[in-house]
């Protein structure tokens, strides 16, 4: 493999420099560095980071390869600058055996656009009854150490305190979907002004606060760490920071669209805003991008859901749930936290890159940007204005909130192991 | 005018005081031994029911027929749809037939405004219920029915509700017509006041124009017309409340607390009426009871609105005028 020389791009936000990258791993950084023989990419202006990491991603292979395959995935993680995806579990099979978690990694890496780590159910087939062989998971070629039951809560309180305890054994985390079902049947957007004049059922706050407030609790109790999907209330975040004073090893994420939208947006029952959890308020968004920015919310993750038009070219009821994200978070974490000043592009990089790699343990992934690390690498423009449009995805799926809105930055080149995925905004 | 009729709230004063009055032109058309006009002959007129409601479909069904429109009856029973044809096949497979008009009823809280807003279709769109969300007309024709009682008959042309103190009382939760009533009436000047239990109000009431009070009895003698919304006795298994003798005794319309109404005051129900749940038999077939010229009078606001909608700027009258005198 040939050598690659960045020039001057401003790693994680910094000064301009210097990265040179030979075969797999970055020789060296520095300022002034000869090119040799190395291909040059000028990067002046550019921002350098880790390669970004998202603890959740929906690739939907095996069983919905209508909407989304590992290949399309994964194509579309390097276009959005990641170099590691953890692909949830609610395939069909779903993934709660050593087989289907080792066919999704193995798919991965075949095709060879973005590591793929899948995350195992919890218990067998979502069903939240009994759990699934977490440790045949674990010991599968795949390696799983994440578990979540995505999409459906874990609300049985005991195989919930099982399952945090059981995964102690080899390091693993319970990543909780908190969605109280019985608060929660017939739910269509948040609960609250806009609800009450839409007559949509609403979806309480409350139906997550009370499962996270259980679930730090457990997880204090029986000594496990904790991780919540996708966290979007403000009083969610006041839970997070309690547990957090108090010790208790829980680590939170937010998605770029409760970072930016809120229920207003279904005032035009356009099912592209249908999400669950649903938009919030903008005083949840606020909170969000506070807990985000002071660290009691570790992570960004995309809860990238891609579906096919005609799931969401209809009447909302009927609408599924979920947006993609792979393509457009980095702009708008940009865009909510980098431009508003609440964040650095070195929060940025531990939020998007450096932090999710250590909640799921991806090896190699969220290291440093220096000499000896794996080159595992993401290019910005931070200068590029451009409006979203779907068609230009990589996904298979268009459902994006963002179609026709201007959002900042781009990504140009995407790095895995020394290999350019992306190279001047083209999938290699 | 607006091109099509999705919610009340879109509705300013001077639109709804029009469509009022229009009615009152079209239901002088009622009372002639020809009940037609030959507004809408020639145009084209679905009413597409996904939902099953005799009551509304029959009524809109007279008024484009009053109005001379070729009229089909697409009901989703026994059609595509329950084969899994998509709202937007089925629309666009009527427009294709050359619809210009589509009365739709679904079950889906904003399935119209989907309809109206996607492209999907150029037909007008009027909302006949959807979901927990709206129904304009049958707000329409309650307005109709109060400015005839209250101000009445000749003297209410022109007239908005001001000042009238309009109660509506039970499942406000999941109730459409509660939504149209409270946003009409309040364009229309009215002080709205809904009563039901906690658990029937919807998160979120803050924002309406109006205010909610969990007491009937404090409420009664300060309303000149009291609306009986009908409450499902499924309710009662979700825990709304605890059984239907309770939620009669608290929030049912009996003979005693209509006699804490003021005298000239009207009790409304949208019907279909639950007797002996919201409301007594001795209430509903009392005189002060509007229920059946509700039904009268919903023929003539969805006379009035089509004409609105479609007819253009003459006037529904020298129409008919111009058709008598040939």
């Amino acid at each position: 493999m040939s050598k690659i020389l960045i020039r001057g791009a401003k790693v994680l936000g910094g000064e301009a420099q210097d990265v040179l990258i030979d075969g797999e791993t970055i020789e060296a950084v520095g300022t002034g560095l000869s090119a040799g023989g190395a291909t040059v990419i000028e990067a002046e202006g550019r921002i350098l980071l880790p390669g970004l990491v998202d603890l959740h991603t929906h690739l939907r292979e095996p069983g919905r390869e209508d909407s989304e395959t590992v290949l399309t995935g994964t194509r579309a993680a390097a276009g959005g600058g990641y170099t590691a995806v953890f692909a949830m579990a609610n395939t069909f099979p779903v993934a709660d055996t050593a087989g289907v978690v080792e066919q999704v990694y193995r798919l991965g890496q075949e095709h060879g656009y973005c590591d793929v780590q899948p995350i195992g159910a919890v218990t067998v087939g979502l069903e939240g009854r009994k759990l699934a062989e977490l440790g045949a998971m674990h010991e599968s070629a795949a390696g799983v150490t994440v578990f979540s039951d995505d999409g459906k809560c874990v609300d049985d309180a005991v195989i919930m305190r099982r399952a945090l305890e059981y995964v102690k054994a080899f390091g693993g985390v319970v990543a909780q979907h908190a969605q109280e079902p019985r608060l929660t049947e017939g739910a269509q957007m948040n609960e609250g002004v806009v609800s009450a004049e839409l007559g949509l059922g609403g979806w309480p706050a409350v139906a997550e606060e009370s499962i996270i407030a259980r679930d730090v609790l457990l997880a204090e109790h029986v000594g496990s760490r904790v991780h919540i999907c996708h966290l979007s209330t403000a009083g969610s975040v006041e839970i997070v920071r309690w547990a957090k004073s108090r010790g208790i090893d829980v680590t939170a994420e937010v998605t770029p669209h409760h970072l930016l939208l809120t229920d207003e947006l279904v005032r035009s029952y356009n099912p592209v805003y249908k999400v669950n959890p649903p938009l919030r308020t903008e005083r949840d968004v606020m909170a969000l991008r506070e807990a985000l920015a002071d660290g009691t919310i570790d992570i960004v993750a995309t809860d990238h859901a891609p579906h096919p038009h005609e799931d969401k070219d209809c009447e909302w009821a009927a609408a599924a749930m979920g947006m993609v994200g792979l393509e457009t978070a980095l702009s708008v974490v940009q865009h909510t936290m980098v431009e508003t000043g609440l964040l650095d592009w070195a929060g940025v990089a531990d939020r998007m890159s450096f932090a999710p790699a250590r909640i799921g343990r991806a090896t190699g992934h969220g290291r440093p940007v220096s000499a000896g690390e794996p080159a595992n690498l993401t290019l910005v423009d931070p200068a590029y204005r451009g409006a979203v449009d779907p068609a230009g995805f990589a996904s298979r799926s268009r459902n994006t909130p963002y179609e026709g809105r201007e959002l900042p930055g781009r990504v140009t080149h995407t790095f895995l192991r020394g290999r350019a995925t992306l190279m001047d905004g083209k999938l290699a | 005018m607006m091109r099509h009729l999705i919610s009340a709230a879109d509705l300013t004063r001077d639109d709804a005081v029009l469509i009022l009055d229009t009615a009152e032109e079209m239901a002088r058309v009622a009372d002639r031994p020809i009940k037609k006009l030959p507004t809408l002959r020639g145009r084209t007129v679905v009413n597409l029911f996904f939902e099953d409601s005799t009551r509304t479909r029959i009524s809109f069904e007279a008024a484009e027929k009053r109005l001379s429109a070729d009229v089909i009856n697409f009901s989703a029973k026994g059609s595509s749809v329950s084969k899994g044809e998509s709202l937007k096949d089925t629309a666009q497979t009527l427009e294709a037939m050359g619809v210009d008009a589509v009365v739709i009823r679904h079950g889906a809280s904003g399935a119209p405004y989907r309809l109206a807003t996607s492209g999907w279709i150029d037909a007008a769109v009027i909302n006949a219920g959807d979901g927990t969300h709206q129904h304009p007309t049958q707000a329409l024709l309650d307005a109709f029915t109060m400015r005839r009682r209250l101000v009445g008959r000749d003297a209410g042309l022109g007239q908005d509700l001001a000042g009238k103190r309009i109660t509506i009382v039970g499942d406000v939760l999941h109730s459409r017509v509660a939504r149209s009533n409270v946003d009409l009436l309040h364009t229309l000047g009215a002080e709205v006041t809904l009563v039901a239990p906690p658990t029937l109000v919807p998160v979120g009431v803050g924002n309406w124009p109006c205010e909610v009070s969990y007491d009937l009895d404090s409420t009664l003698p300060k309303s000149d017309a009291v609306m009986m919304l009908r409450v499902q006795r499924e309710r009662m298994n979700a825990a709304f409340f605890p059984t239907e003798r309770e939620y009669s005794r608290r929030y049912g319309l009996d003979g005693d607390r209509m006699a804490k109404m003021p005298e000239h005051a009207i009790v409304m129900h949208p019907g279909p009426m639950v007797r002996g749940m919201e409301i007594t038999a001795e209430v509903a077939d009392s005189g002060r009871c509007t229920v059946v010229e509700q039904v009268a009078n919903g023929v003539s606001i969805r006379m009035a609105v089509l004409y609105l909608l479609l007819g253009g700027n003459e006037s529904a009258v020298s129409q008919t005028r111009t058709e008598e005198s040939k």
